[in-house]
């Protein structure tokens, strides 16, 4: 899933500072599984807002509405009808789901309320970790299942650098050496021999690197397009 | 146009040592954190005829200084033979290549291939880090250069392609430690001509590594120089063990050092009643009579305090010496080392009299390759 956590209380004060009426759009997907943007958290933000402006002495009217998907056109809908009465909009999805809605809905603006971080999984309550970095490529199959792209801190193909040390990277005591986990991974699975193939210099054109990324699926699509 | 090398991969005087049989010495030498070359040209001095090569670090520990290659052409025309460290970290293939060509043209031969230090580590810890390429890659990348004649994409140089002779960096004490020979036989495989390994203060653990590369043949393939470098104090040793990751430090060295000065009069106790003077005098106002006798204390204090310093440290630096120069010999003797890296940090002095204790001066002339 995608994880986020909520922007500092006031930066988002600074953001709606010159609006008299907010509306906070949460997310029904994701952020509301990480505890960032669904409707109790958006419930918690609008309070907090409420409370602050009030004694900032300009309290300010904020209202609160979440969609089951931010990021998809048709489960944005229900919003049309109430954005004329506000001034500004927060929302409370991922970065995807934030600007979804500003094409969606160009007449109006909306800002974050959250800060995206990484694709991952709750590795227990309380504690999100990073697994995929969209690389475009996948290479589990030659790392035992563990991403050394997205978990390693030098994105190293051919095994661990000089500061993996009992277990742990070099930038930080709590952080797991990815190549460490690989090495046990590939023991355990008897696929040594398979680190020692050579992986040749990254095509990084399927990650962030080529440009904005998409994919067309013709079979999928409901107009047949002609390119010429 | 591809020069002749006689039958060398490059005719550095690095690969006419190797290729020789004779034990190998580099040096260490760290470009400036700023854009005079006076200061390079110094530490040139006090390795030259000392070292067959010196490593000229790449923005070492995340740290900006001056360009590695810039460094390493100002050490050429000192008459000193570079090894131009090149990271993974600020560069990406294009990059890498582009400078690798503009290093060749300045008469730079060897080259080190590193991952880098993590940029956290250093003073622009919000940087971008690129890990376009891995230092396994890189070694490749510089070989095909040489060997092939082709540029990463597989493009040919027309002219030929920069001769570098290869080096790769060994960690035998990272983890997971079963892992590291093989890691060393993959870059052997990418095509490292020689490899130097991290500081080595746990010679039993070496030892077991080079067992294993011994074993597995490596030694014959590529030459190993090993790490070792100078303590300077107690605290240094303390913080190599604790701080440095990838680092592993045997209690003989902290105690060696500790040992160094005793029979000097221990500093803390002067230093704390150095400080406690210091934060009374803070207490009092500008005019009152008690300062007077504070101060005199002050006075009295801060040659002593001076002394033993210099005591501490005339003492530490003879011993770190001294340690350094019996860590060659116990490595010297170490089946499949071929040599050894001197990485005195910011310390270049102490080169001349660690390679003049181990009996490894002069250095033997292997000729010259007559390009540079």
């Amino acid at each position: 899933m995608i994880v986020a956590e909520q922007k500092p209380l006031n930066e988002i004060k600074t953001m709606i500072a010159d609006a008299e009426r907010v509306l906070l759009v949460g997310c029904g997907t994701c952020v509301t599984v990480c505890f960032a943007g669904g409707t109790k958290e958006v419930d918690l933000l609008a309070t907090s807002l409420r409370m602050s402006t009030k004694l900032d002495g300009n309290g300010k009217v904020v209202d609160e509405f979440t969609v089951q998907r931010q990021c998809e056109w048709e489960y944005n809908e229900p919003l049309k009808e109430k954005l004329d009465d506000y001034d500004l909009v927060v929302s409370l999805g991922c970065g995807v789901g934030v600007q979804t809605l500003n094409e969606q809905f160009p007449q109006k603006q909306f800002v974050p309320g959250l800060n995206t971080a990484f694709m991952g999984l709750p590795t227990e309550q309380g504690v999100w970790e990073e697994r995929c970095a969209a690389c475009g490529n996948c290479i589990l199959d030659k790392t035992g299942g563990i991403c050394p792209i997205a978990r390693c801190a030098k994105q190293l193909l051919n095994g661990p650098c000089g500061g993996s040390q009992n277990g742990v990277c070099e930038i930080e005591s709590d952080v797991p050496c990815a190549w460490q986990l690989i090495w046990e991974r590939a023991n355990d699975l008897g696929q040594i021999d398979r680190l020692m193939e050579l992986q040749p210099a990254k095509d990084w054109r399927t990650s962030r690197d080529g440009g904005p990324r998409k994919i067309v699926r013709e079979d999928l699509r409901l107009v047949a397009h002609e390119e010429e | 146009m591809t020069t002749s090398t006689n039958g060398y991969k490059v005719g550095s005087n690095l690969e006419r040592m190797i290729r020789s049989g004779e034990f190998v010495v580099t040096g260490e030498l760290g470009p400036p954190q700023g854009h005079h070359a006076e200061e390079i040209r110094e530490k040139a001095a006090l390795l030259k005829g000392y070292v067959d090569a010196v490593n000229i670090t790449d923005n070492q520990t995340a740290i900006v200084r001056m360009s590695s290659i810039a460094a390493g052409a100002i050490v050429v025309q000192e008459g000193l033979e570079p090894i131009i460290q090149m990271t993974c970290r600020d560069r990406n293939r294009l990059a890498i290549q582009s400078d690798l060509l503009g290093a060749a043209a300045l008469g730079c031969q060897n080259l080190l291939c590193l991952s880098g230090d993590h940029q956290s580590f250093g003073n622009h810890p919000g940087a971008k880090n690129v890990h376009d390429i891995d230092s396994m890659q890189l070694v490749q990348m510089v070989k095909n250069l040489r060997d092939e004649n082709i540029f990463e994409c597989g493009d040919v140089i027309k002219e030929g392609g920069p001769r570098f002779l290869v080096g790769a960096a060994v960690n035998p004490f990272g983890d997971p430690f079963e892992w590291r020979p093989y890691r060393l036989a993959k870059k052997v495989a990418a095509g490292a001509d020689f490899v130097q390994t991290q500081l080595i203060y746990d010679i039993p653990r070496f030892k077991e590594f080079m067992k294993r590369v011994v074993d597995m043949g490596l030694h014959e393939k590529v030459a190993i120089l090993a790490g070792v470098g100078p303590l300077k104090s107690v605290g240094m040793a303390k913080y190599m063990r604790d701080k440095v990751p990838g680092m592993i430090v045997e209690d003989r060295y902290i105690d060696g050092m500790t040992d160094a000065i005793t029979g000097i009069e221990p500093l803390p106790p002067l230093t704390k009643r150095r400080k406690a003077l210091k934060a009374q005098l803070q207490e009092l106002g500008e005019d009152d009579p008690a300062r007077a006798e504070i101060e005199a204390e002050l006075a009295e204090l801060a040659p002593r305090i001076k002394e033993i310093q210099a005591e501490r440290n005339k003492n530490w630096r003879e011993k770190g010496i001294q340690m350094c120069i019996e860590q060659i010999q116990e490595l010297r003797e170490v089946e499949g080392v071929a040599g050894v890296h001197i990485m005195a940090i910011e310390w270049e002095a102490a080169v001349k009299p660690i390679t003049e204790g181990a009996g490894l001066l002069p250095r033997p002339n292997v000729g010259s390759n007559g390009s540079g």
